[in-house]
């Protein structure tokens, strides 16, 4: 099982509040779209990555759970 | 003196057999005449698991563009307990191509004759036909054929209707119509929920391109072994191309797949002027090198190694007295004015492609880095592939096309003549019309 973050574009508006948030995986284009590191998200870094999904004030990024 | 295909082909052409007359295929008696009559009706709510198993023995994949197994897709829509409906994909709104067109006016029985083939494999009792606004002369033989088939009662109760939307180079992603067909604007929805879970009217939906429908029309009736007859054994069939560009006679093909580049070439009468490369795949496909086409072969599997595809099959061949560049750079611009405007990515990322595309072809290449790292930047971050697919085609340009970059940026010299080659619909001209 592992975690991985989502963009839904469409509902993104570039408010930059998930690279604040999670800065060890989320960061911002010259757009201030968000760029997410596809690395695994380790256990204790869920916490930033749950954070950083229910504070976007848009709910444009989700949290994937997919069994490898 | 024309052939008759009742009995199966063994050679091409196939989808376009018939065609050769003005009128074609239109009339149902010259169809049936020349096709033999679809012997498969689509029973509501039975789906006929026969016709399903010589589809997956068929190996077809979808001639839209993705090439996705057509057996996969009907899999998908039965896996979903809701009634399902069948839409068939008649858009075509990459300029480059013209093989949907041709097969519309041409032999719209054959591809509504795949519509009913679609729905008796899923069981449907609907069939929606899917045009856009500016094919007018597409409508209207779909228009009439279906008008002939009602009156003659060839569908029972299979309900077929005919639907148009607004036209553009985005509305032919599976979503975006559906999403206007559900009354939305005519742009990609984010996914899932994907159209066999909810497409049309919230229904588990099988969408088919118009040529795919009309090859399922002839498995239907010769069945998989001869379908697999011509073509590779990975991408078995025959398909429709267009071929334009510097070509004695440009027009729509029907080739083996896995034919050779040369032998389409030569059927549309040779080269009319050197090449100095082919455009595989249309605005999302790639640049080739011409030096590299001999003897190169129109499959994904022998255009994976060049880093290309066969995408809906427009190939154009571009002349030397053509700026790669140029013509890159104009496409570009098209293609950031059709994004739908949903992504910032896509939004912001491909308008700065052209731009820099745009300052690189009058002699500027300042932008040269940025324009890489942009191609890498928008790929992958969008609800549709509109970004990667013209990400795609600007990378591929800077490769084939690196003298010409050396050129202008260091000898600042074009030695394009100006004279565009690749089409960008006059409509477009003035922005997004997505």
């Amino acid at each position: 099982m592992s975690d991985q973050l989502r963009v839904n574009w469409i509902r993104c508006d570039a408010h930059g509040l998930c690279a604040e948030l999670f800065p060890e995986r989320i960061s911002l284009d010259e757009w201030g779209y968000p760029v997410i590191d596809p690395a695994p998200i380790p256990p204790q870094l869920r916490k930033h990555a749950e954070r950083a999904v229910a504070q976007c004030p848009v709910l444009a990024l989700v949290l994937e759970h997919t069994d490898p | 003196m024309t052939t008759t295909h009742k009995t199966a082909p063994t050679t091409l052409p196939r989808l376009l057999g018939g065609l050769e007359h003005a009128d074609g295929l239109a009339t149902l008696d010259r169809h049936v005449g020349f096709h033999g009559a679809l012997t498969v009706a689509a029973q509501p709510g039975r789906p006929n698991d026969m016709l399903r198993e010589s589809v997956r023995a068929s190996g077809l994949g979808g001639r839209g563009g993705a090439n996705f197994p057509v057996a996969r897709k009907v899999d998908a829509v039965l896996g979903e307990r809701r009634r399902p409906v069948v839409l068939i994909n008649a858009t075509e709104g990459e300029p480059p191509s013209r093989k949907d067109h041709v097969l519309l006016r041409g032999a719209p029985h054959l591809v509504i004759d795949g519509g009913v083939v679609c729905a008796a494999m899923v069981g449907a009792h609907e069939v929606i036909i899917a045009v856009e606004a500016g094919s007018q002369r597409e409508f209207a033989a779909l228009d009439q054929a279906l008008a002939e088939r009602e009156r003659r009662h060839v569908d029972g109760r299979l309900k077929i209707i005919l639907e148009i939307v607004p036209d553009g180079f985005v509305i032919g992603e599976e979503r975006a119509l559906i999403n206007a067909l559900n009354g939305g604007p005519g742009k990609p929805t984010y996914a899932p929920p994907r159209p066999f879970q909810k497409g049309v009217g919230g229904a588990p939906t099988l969408v088919q391109n118009a040529e795919t429908a009309a090859q399922l029309a002839l498995i239907a009736r010769h069945g998989a072994d001869w379908f697999r007859s011509l073509g590779t054994d990975a991408e078995p069939g025959s398909a429709l191309v267009t071929l334009t560009g510097a070509v004695a006679h440009p027009g729509v093909y029907e080739i083996p797949l896995g034919a050779l580049l040369d032998d389409l070439v030569a059927a549309a009468g040779g080269l009319s002027a050197p090449a100095r490369a082919y455009l595989i795949g249309g605005y999302f496909g790639t640049w080739i090198d011409a030096a590299r086409t001999s003897g190169l072969r129109l499959s994904n599997a022998d255009l994976a190694p060049l880093g290309g595809g066969l995408g809906a099959r427009a190939i154009v061949a571009l002349p030397e007295s053509a700026c790669g560049l140029t013509e890159t750079a104009r496409v570009a611009r098209y293609l950031s004015e059709q994004s739908a405007g949903q992504c910032g990515p896509c939004v912001h990322g491909l308008a700065a492609i052209a731009g820099g595309m745009e300052l690189l072809a009058r002699g500027d290449g300042r932008q040269l880095p940025d324009i890489e790292r942009w191609i890498g930047l928008v790929t992958g971050r969008g609800a549709c592939r509109h970004p990667d697919g013209s990400a795609k085609l600007v990378g591929s340009a800077l490769t084939v096309f690196a003298d010409e970059v050396r050129r202008h940026t260091v000898d600042r010299k074009c030695t394009g003549n100006g004279t565009p080659v690749l089409p960008i619909p006059k409509r477009a001209a003035t922005g997004r019309t997505a």
